[in-house]
Order: structure tokens, then sequence, then C-alpha cells
């Protein structure tokens, strides 16, 4: 690490998140200034971007040789009140809260309540969405039976592929341009005008930063900072207008892209350049051999890039508690290795180089993933693994030839899924070519409890589903619980469509759409249809906890009849009292998911196959078609708290397992046991599945076990897994940094998709890392 | 009749006992009694009733069945097939890692038909195979099942026959015998040398086991394993003082220091 990296990246870890108002309160001139009256909406929305852009504080920081901040300095968040307004409450729960605050200053108080609160509350998408929603909608989200993406973030979860590494804005623009040409129709020039103006907003945006490089050169006595002040300069001034020359333009030109894209608007998830490795080698292998670059000179460039990223907390939310958890990290999730567009081992000297950068960074933003083919190297998966060894729960680790398989099945052609990745936690998309929006977790576990009191909720006391009656037999219980879930998910799907035409119709990004193919040829914006793919996920949570559940019901109540189904009832409403007994019944004498055990997997297996029947293929407004995806976030703690006691002997409001883990604690029979468990799933006909094991370092120590964790990963991947990741922590550990906060700040370990500090997570997400079982520990 | 082998435990993704990953078959049944034995309850040949105290909910109706796994019955028979069915589970774990299953203890020479069948369905299967042993049975058992394993983990302890008897409670001749007739025959073998304090961690004993070992030119590898002191709650559960086996890393180092300098591969 230079001296210069060490600065700033102490200077990133050191310095506290917290709220700017300077894009909210640009964002509300503009539209007081009245300048766009009459302006068809995309258009206003590029006017509103190109104002932003053009009034918003430019930033260069000391030292730095990568330009540019969302906010008017690092950690500094700007807000999207268009979306979501803060109330002063938000705004002051944030401020005080004791786990991930965002620093409130006086100033943003005063501009909030005098211009930003009065001038958007009751305009905000999200007051528009909660207001269009139907009652039964409302009731179970209430109910925790799903969330909703959209109320705080806009749609935008997407990656970008390898266009601008050799085209500038300013062929973009011809491109546009040639299209507005030929079109008739009225709304698409609107769109098409919007794209124009929103491009040439991003190059003056980076021209601002040329000037301000400069200015700052001149007021420089150091020599050598002057010098690489005006090569800021220069870069600013040609990129991204033009495609870039060299690594550093390169950079600096995906930089701008991606702040352009993350003001625009708040995207799930954080965008990102995906497959890093492959779009920069060319620079480096071209400029090395020329000798304008060595490998040193790229390592500290990729440094401050990385840098940059974690400079970038995640907006926050409104409408929070203090209670609730929440996380810095915006799921950034940079790509590694995998296959070349054209089917070949896509390693390169740049793939080591940025895995010796994420050893030496060691930072949550932005996080990254190995894409593992047959194709690559042990070479490769060895030096991730020896850093996945060091226990922050980077990189995670992905199955190349599935992924390619998921996105085949959903009708990508070849090439394109070649050129796709994963991103966010764990999902499958087309870099470059996709608008995959998450939109919802799904309580698998609740539907289950509602489906056992005939579509009543217990804990809001009302009939949210369906009152379907008879449990006369097992599979009488199982088509019961499909009809609720077909159910729910129609709820949650009609709310969807609502929600896709509220930001097609008044939250256009078309600056975002510039970057995503084919919205400029179909003169389409990214949130109406104009991606060439178009894919809207739900996602599973609890698939661990509702396999044991049924498999308790159908062993103890059907098969052998030990208990009651009233019984049973009962005991789970009084959740367990005076009967641990039974409870260690249901523990420790039912067939449980992640043993690789055939009674249980199958069960898995049905819910799985009647929540993707239920979901796939089912049109959005879009054009795409519904998805889904098994993972949970952080979701699997809320889901948990509104889930009464389950069969499987869990106690109520306690977490579900997360992704398709098995439930904490209840894989006996080791890692491979649950590998075999979780690949009888079809992964393929997901767009992801999360699996997260836990090891202690001492299993990992010597090179022959770091040999045996790549054996593992293979194995895995060979019979169709998507994803797995690893915390290489020892309980020990976990819990003296519980008690101790103060001597384990820095500790970092692999949540659920993301890596998160474990002293910032909430004590119920804490207490349920440690009870994952942990291979190696006797 | 059907032929039964009565085993304990099957540990799945082991790491240890042989190359790549595996998955181990500990029998039941020992004739050896080691003062630091990692698995007590796995000595006697036939199902144990143990109690895991911390386990135990207090439920007062133990008559009745336990649930919480306080109350539990260490061994259980099973067939060849059965367990073939078990060590199938991770074939593709074995072929990526070029592991395979190992057959430990207890003592699997105890029970050497059972254990030449499961060797011989094994090989049918085209999985790789070890034998993990004490070295105390008789030849013949050993040649009933010797075409069949890949590799041989032969424990050897001590070569003071006094105080291989005081600590295990059998002489060491017959072991030291096998091992010879074994490395001769051509078997693929590994010696395991388990290092336990008080009983043979001092340098004369760690020179005597090195000086013996390197006679054998056609023996590879020898491993030191250090007695660790995961069981000791088995020993307070079965009533029992688990001692102070566990051996300084100044011991490890030292028999390491020894065997390298005797040509023997360590590690």
């Amino acid at each position: 690490m230079t001296e210069r990296v060490r600065r700033l990246r102490a200077e990133s870890l050191s310095e506290v998140p917290r709220i700017s108002a300077e894009r909210a309160s640009l964002l509300t001139d503009f539209y007081l200034s009245d300048t766009c009256a009459g302006l068809p909406v995309p258009e206003q929305r590029a006017m509103a971007f190109s104002y932003i852009l053009e009034n918003k504080t430019v930033y260069i920081g000391a030292g730095e040789l990568i330009a540019g901040e969302k906010g008017p300095a690092p950690k500094a968040v700007p807000t999207y009140p268009e979306l979501c307004c803060h109330s002063f409450e938000d705004l002051r729960v944030l401020d005080s809260r004791e786990k991930i605050p965002y620093r409130v200053p006086p100033e943003v108080f005063r501009i909030y309540g005098e211009k930003i609160i009065p001038f958007w509350q009751g305009r905000t998408i999200r007051e528009e969405i909660l207001s269009s929603m139907t009652s039964s909608w409302l009731d179970a989200y209430n109910a925790g039976v799903f969330t909703e993406f959209m109320e705080q973030r806009s749609p935008g979860h997407t990656v970008l592929d390898d266009k601008i590494y050799n085209r500038g804005f300013a062929d973009f623009i011809t491109q546009a341009e040639s299209r507005l040409g030929l079109e008739c129709d009225q709304l698409k020039q609107a769109e098409l005008r919007a794209m124009i103006i929103s491009m040439k907003a991003v190059i003056r945006f980076a021209e601002r930063h040329g000037e301000k490089a400069l200015v700052l050169a001149e007021a420089q006595t150091d020599k050598v900072r002057a010098s690489e002040l005006r090569r800021i300069a220069s870069t600013c001034f040609h990129v991204p207008r033009n495609a870039p020359r060299t690594f550093a333009e390169a950079l600096q030109y995906y930089w701008f892209v991606h702040l352009g894209i993350t003001l625009e608007l708040n995207p799930w998830d954080s965008f990102c350049p995906g497959k890093l490795d492959q779009h920069l080698f060319p620079f480096f292998s071209a400029e090395t051999d020329a000798g304008t670059l060595t490998r040193d000179s790229a390592f500290e460039l990729l440094e401050c890039f990385w840098i940059k990223f974690n400079n970038q907390p995640a907006p926050p939310k409104v409408g929070v508690t203090a209670a609730e958890s929440s996380t810095y990290t915006d799921f950034t999730q940079i790509n590694l290795g995998g296959v070349t567009p054209d089917g070949l081992d896509g390693v390169n000297e740049v793939t080591f180089l940025l895995l010796d950068v994420i050893e030496e960074m060691r930072l949550l933003q932005p996080s990254s993933s190995i894409q593992v083919s047959t194709l690559n190297p042990d070479s490769f998966v060895l030096r991730a693994a020896e850093i996945i060894r060091t226990g922050f729960g980077q990189p995670s680790v992905f199955n190349t030839e599935m992924v390619i398989a998921e996105m085949l099945r959903q009708g990508k052609t070849l090439a394109d899924a070649r050129m796709g990745g994963t991103s966010g936690c764990v999902e499958t998309g087309a870099f470059g070519r996709e608008n995959y929006s998450l939109t919802g977790y799904f309580n698998l576990t609740k539907i289950l409890e509602i489906a056992l009191h005939r579509g009543f909720d217990r804990r809001t006391g009302k009939q949210l589903g369906p009152s379907i009656e008879g449990f006369n037999s097992y599979d009488e219980l199982f088509s019961g619980f499909a009809s609720q879930l077909q159910h729910f998910i129609e709820v949650k799907i009609e709310g969807n469509r609502k929600i896709e035409e509220l930001y097609s119709r008044y939250m256009p990004a078309p600056f975002l759409s510039c970057m995503i193919d084919d919205c400029i040829d179909k003169g389409l914006d990214y949130h109406s249809g104009g991606a060439r793919y178009d894919t809207s996920y739900i996602q599973g949570v609890g698939l661990g906890t509702i396999t044991d559940s049924l498999s308790s019901l159908k062993t103890h109540v059907f098969d052998e009849k030990t208990i009651s189904m009233d019984e049973m009832l009962l005991i789970l409403k009084s959740d367990f009292q005076g009967e641990e007994r039974t409870r260690q019944l249901f523990l420790n004498h039912t067939p449980r998911y992640g043993n690789d055990d055939d009674a249980a997997d199958s069960i898995m297996k049905s819910v799985f196959m009647t929540f993707f029947n239920a979901v796939d293929g089912i049109p959005n407004t879009r054009g795409g078609y519904y998805r889904i995806n098994m993972l949970p976030t952080t979701c699997h703690v809320y889901f948990g708290s509104v889930t009464g006691a389950t069969p499987d002997g869990r106690h109520a409001g306690k977490p579900l397992s997360e992704g398709i883990s098995p439930v904490q604690g209840a894989d006996r029979k080791g890692p491979t046991a649950v590998l075999c468990s979780a690949a009888k799933l079809d992964h393929s006909l997901t767009g992801g599945t999360l699996l997260n094991q836990r090891f202690t370092p001492e299993i990992l120590s010597s090179d022959e076990g770091m040999s045996k964790l790549v054996h593992l990963i293979r194995a895995y991947f060979r019979m169709g897994g998507h994803h797995i990741q690893f915390n290489v922590i020892d309980s020990e550990t976990l819990e003296r940094a519980r008690k101790h906060p103060e001597e384990f700040r820095d500790l970092i370990v692999r949540v659920a998709g993301y890596s998160d500090y474990f002293c910032d997570l909430s004590s119920a997400l804490q207490s349920e890392i440690i009870s994952r079982t942990a291979h190696g520990e006797l | 009749m059907k032929n039964l082998g009565l085993i304990f435990d099957i540990k799945r993704f082991s790491i240890h006992d042989g190359p790549g990953i595996r998955t181990t078959v500990f029998f039941k049944g020992c004739p050896l009694s080691c003062a630091w034995c990692h698995n007590p309850e796995s000595i006697s040949a036939e199902p144990l009733d143990v109690f895991h105290p911390s386990l135990c909910i207090k439920c007062g109706r133990c008559s009745e069945g336990c649930f919480s796994g306080a109350r539990e019955t260490v061994g259980r028979w099973i067939s060849a097939p059965e367990l073939l069915a078990e060590i199938e589970k991770d074939i593709p774990f074995y072929m990526e890692s070029g592991g395979g299953v190992t057959f430990s203890g207890g003592e699997p020479l105890l029970q050497h038909a059972f254990l030449r069948e499961i060797l011989s369905l094994c090989a049918d299967r085209g999985i790789s195979t070890a034998v993990d042993t004490s070295g105390y049975a008789s030849w013949n058992s050993f040649e009933s099942i010797l075409e069949f394993p890949d590799l041989i983990l032969f424990d050897v302890k001590h070569i003071d026959p006094v105080k291989h008897l005081e600590y295990t409670e059998v002489d060491n001749r017959l072991i030291l015998s096998n091992l010879s007739k074994l490395i001769s025959s051509g078997c693929n073998v590994i010696v395991r040398v388990l290092v336990a304090k008080g009983f043979n961690d001092d340098r004369k004993s760690l020179d005597d086991i090195a000086s013996y070992l390197e006679r054998f030119k056609k023996l590879k590898r020898v491993e030191p394993v250090k007695c660790h002191a995961y069981a000791s709650v088995k020993y307070t559960d079965l009533g029992l003082d688990p001692g102070d086996f566990v051996p300084s890393e100044k011991s490890m180092d030292l028999f390491k220091d020894i065997l390298s300098a005797r040509g023997l591969e360590g590690g």
C-alpha cells in the first residue's frame, strides 16, 4: 500500500456517514423554478439531472487519483425526495440511532424544514405507491408476508458491460440523434431527447472536474501533485466524451458513469462495472507493453478506485425505526474470472491484480466475487480461497456454467449470457442489456403459518388468505399451503404491476437507459421496457425453516401420529411453553434439510417447485417476466420476527433460515451433506441461490485444507450449485466480539450475500450468525 | 445369515484420514485401551448406552424415550450394502479431490469379515479405500483384506513394549511384526504416530520410534499426530478422568525434526 492509499483508505474508514441535502435541494430548486413546465416527463427528469450535475459540488480530494463524489465530499450521502422524503423524525432517528447512524447536520434539518419537506410531501413516489395498493396488499405487507423494494428505491438492478471501453458518449449521442431523426412517436422522441440531454450533462460534469483539477494544479506547490492534477484534468476533458485510451481513463470513465447513474436515481442495487478484470486487461496489457504503466501504478490506481466505492454508503431509508437493522453496504459486486464472451477462460493478469487489491483493501465496498468456470485454473480459485481464509467473507464464489445455464433457460443468447454474471447478493443478469429488479422478499414460512390457520394471521388478527378447510392428510395440508402461496403471489404481483407503471410514467431514468441496450435503439426508457431483457424477481426466504416445519408436521402429525394437529397448533401458539420435551422431539427426531436426507430434501424440492410454478413466466408490464431467486439479505431476521413458533422447533420471533442454507444448527453431517442437499434443488430454474457455510479457521490453516476447500467448491458446482460463500471464523471470536465490540470494531463477517462489520449488526443477526453450524468445530 | 457390522459413527468431509475429501466410518470395538483414547465409548464391541448431561432437559421422562439426545446408544448394526449407500453419497467430492472412504475405529480388523465385504463393494464401485488400524490384529485378518485398500494408515505408538502395555493394555510386538509384514508385502502404508504427553513425547521415545521406522526403505511417510483434548467431555460424561495428554508444540516440532533428520517425510 502506498502512503497515498494508506491515507485515503484511513480517511474513508474514519469518515462518518452523514446526510447531504445538496442533491435534494438542487432538485427542489429546479422544480420550483418552473423551467420545465409543460415538457414531457423524461425531459423534465433529464433537465433536473443536468441541473444537479451542473451545480453540485465538484470534489477532488488531496492525493486522489480518481475524481468525483456522489455527495459534496466522501460519505456525504445524497437523498432522493422525489422517491421518498425523509421526515424530521426520520432524520432524528438516523442521526441518533446506535447502529448504522447517519449524522444530520443542523443545516440539513433547516433545509429539509424550509424547502424539501414542504415541496415533496404528498408528491413522492412512495406515497403514490402506498396509496395505490389494495387493502389485501397492505394487509399482507403489514403482516410480513412480503416486502416491497420499490417504495424507497428505484428499480435499476443492473450492471455495466464492456460498452464504455471502446465508445465515447459523443458516439452514443450520435446514435441517439440518428434514432431521433427516424422517430415519429412523441413519447419516444421525448425519451431520446432526454437521453441526449443526460449524456451531455455527464460530459459537462466531467469537464467541471477537469476545470477544478486545473485550478487545484495552479495553486499546488508540490510539483508532483500538480502534474497528477493536470493529468486528471486531461482525463476528465477526454472521457466520457471519447473512448478511453489508458487504464486510468478507463477507470475514470466508469466512475463518471457510476456517479451519473446513482445521482439520477438510487437504483437497487448499486450499479457496478461487472467483469472489471476483462474490461481493463486490454488497457493494462497495451500500456505495460508500451512502458507507460507499471504493475505498481496500476495497483495504486485500482486501490484509489476501490476507495471511491467505500466512500458511498447506501442511501438511508425513510420510515425507519431505531431498532431496525440496516447496512451501509450498497451491494456493488465486482466479478472476476469466469469466461470471456467467446467462451474462453476469462482469468488474466488483472484478475490476480484485483485479488491483491481486494486482500489489501479489506473494505466492505465494493464487494467482490469470483466466477468459477471449469476452464479457470485452480491457481485462481486457490488465490481467492487465501483471501476467503482471512475471514471477511470476500470474495463470494459463483458457478459460471450454472449462471450461464440460468440465463439460457430464461431465453438469453449464449453471447449475452456469457457477458453476464452476478450482482447484488447473488442475482444473475445479462450485463449491459438487462433490467433485472428484485421486487420483494417473500416469507414462505409465514405462508405456512397462515395456511395452518386457514388463511388467518394471528399476529395482525386479520384474515389474509382464503379460508381453506381440512388437514386430513399431509397432501391436503401441502395443497392448502400451495393455494395460500398462489394467492399471495397474485397479491404481490398485482401490486408490482402498479409500481412498474408508476416508475414508467413518473420516474424515467434516461441516463441509465443510455447505458443499457437496447433502450436507445428502441427509444424506450429502462423503466418502460427499453432493455433487451427484462426480469422481475421475487425472492423466497426461509426454505430451510419451512422444509423442516413441513417435515415435522408430516412425521409427527401424519406418519407417526404422535401428536394431533390441534395439539400441534396449541403448542405453537404457546411457543412451546411447558413443552420443551416435544420441542426436542421436533428438533432431533425429524428429517431435516441439510443432511442429505431425501425424506427432508424431497419436501424442500416440492416447496421450491411450488414457489417456482407460482411465479415463473408471469409477464411483467415491461415485456419481461417474473422469475424467482432464493436469497434473504437480512430479511430472514425481519420475517422471523413476524412469524410465530414453527413446527421445526423454532421459537416465535427467532430468525428464519437464510438463503438455501439449512436451519442454523440443523445440519449435522458436515458440509458435503449440506451441499448434496442444496444441489437437489434445480438451480437453473432460479436467478440465483445463496448458500452460506461457516468454517473454523483451523480447518483452513494448512495448504491441504485450502486445497480441500477448492475441491469442495468445485464438487458443489459440478453438482449444479449456483453460489457458495464462507465465513471463516470461530464461535469464540464471535462471542467475544459481541461482548466487547470496542475490541472488534473491524471484524467483518459474511451476512447473506454481503459482508458487514459484525458490531454494526443487530443483536438478532449477530446471534443468528453465531448459531450457524461451523464445520470443523468439535 | 446376513453379515452385519457394528459401527458407531460415519463422518463425512473427513480431511485428516488420508488424501482428499473422505468419509470415515468408525467401527466399534477395540482391543486396545489407550489412556488418552479419543473415542472411549468405542472400545467395547457392543452397543453402549451413554448419557450426555449437557443435553439433558430434566423432563424426568427417560423411560418414555429421550428426545433431547442426552441418552444415546453408541453403536449400530449395519449391513455392507446399507453402509455402501452412505459412502456413495459423497462420490462427487471423492472424484473432485482424489478422496475416498477410510475405515477406522475402534479397530476395523476386529470385524475383518465385514470389513472385507465393504472393501470389496467399494472396490466394485471404484471408490478409493483406506484402513486406519491400531495394528493389533492377527496377521490372518490382515491377509484377508490386503487385496483391497489403496492405503493403510498404521498407528505406531511406542517401541518400548513395557511402556506400550502400560498405556494401551496390549503388547506392541504383534503390532510391529504386522507393520513389517505389511510393508514387505508391498502395501501402501502411512505410519501415524500419536504423540501423547508423558507417554512418548520425550526425546528418547521419539528417537526410538524414528530409528525403528527408518529401517523400512519402502515406507514413504510418517505423520505425527498431536493428542488433543477434544474428547475430555466424553470422559466426564462417562464418569472418567480425562487426564492430560496434550503434548507441547515443542515436542511436536522436536519429533518433526527427528523424522526429517532420518529422511522420513513428516507433517
